[in-house]
């Protein structure tokens, strides 16, 4: 039998849940033509990029995300940017980190939001202008509460 | 007014050419502007939209944020470790507001 903590903390759950709107989320689709914005339209390889993110998350309002790229970061050939996509946030383009030979290597982490379980990339563009991405799939326990709640 | 005192961490002291991590978090709601309040009125948006780092006056590092950054954003970067020099660390939020950090690495060779 579940103590009444226990059911205070669900019914409060529950009640924030259904209390808010719930918005439209970006769609696969539009994840996609972020990505091809972002590219240009250049091609996008797979590979260099790792995307370090949880299989699982059980908070989506904080899922620590580091992405680390093969890169020897001179003045020759270096990461410019990486970007970070969802396909079920409210917005597909989340952020956008600018690199510079001065990092010595390539690889940043931050938390990001996630309203539900879903595809995430990296998408890394290198001072050659060649794109490349990583992408993982996170199953998200409790949804960020971006979509209301 | 100017947005809350942020933390950053980085080690004072590093060889030349070495690889330094630096980690900085800022306190800031990240509010998404989805969300509404007790009485059903709409949560205007409130967000960090641009951190920017320079290491002796040359930009090392920026991001620019939106609303699917958590709350509290936490950035771990890294930077090459060239001279001595001050490192000006700067949030900016939608509404104007600014936050600085400045650090000093001391360079030895």
């Amino acid at each position: 039998m579940p103590t009444r903590r226990q059911i205070i903390a669900a019914a409060g759950v529950a009640g924030s849940m259904l209390a808010l709107p719930r918005l439209a989320t970006a769609t696969p689709q539009m994840h996609d033509d972020a990505l091809s914005a972002l590219s240009g339209g250049a091609p996008i390889n797979d590979g260099r990029v790792e995307l370090i993110i949880p299989g699982v998350a059980e908070n989506g309002l904080s899922v620590f995300t580091t992405v680390a790229v093969e890169s020897p970061m001179t003045e020759a050939d270096h990461v410019r940017a990486i970007h970070i996509l969802s396909e079920q946030n409210p917005i597909a383009h989340l952020l956008t980190w600018h690199l510079s030979p001065r990092a010595g290597i390539a690889r940043v982490s931050t938390n990001i939001r996630l309203a539900a379980s879903q595809e995430v990339t990296a998408l890394a563009e290198m001072s050659d202008g060649t794109f490349w991405r990583d992408r993982r799939h996170v199953v998200v326990t409790i949804a960020a509460c971006i979509d209301g709640g | 007014m100017a947005l809350a005192a942020a933390r950053v961490s980085m080690p004072a002291e590093a060889r030349a050419g070495e690889v330094v991590e630096i980690k900085a978090l800022m306190r800031h709601p990240m509010e998404t502007g989805y969300q509404v309040d007790a009485m059903g009125e709409s949560i205007p948006r409130h967000i960090i939209e641009r951190f920017t780092v320079s290491y002796d006056g040359e930009r090392i590092f920026g991001m620019d944020l939106t609303q699917g950054v958590a709350a509290n954003p936490f950035i771990a970067f890294t930077t090459r470790a060239t001279r001595s020099g001050e490192l000006v660390f700067t949030w900016e939020d939608d509404r104007g507001e600014l936050s600085e950090v400045r650090k000093t690495l001391t360079v030895v060779p």
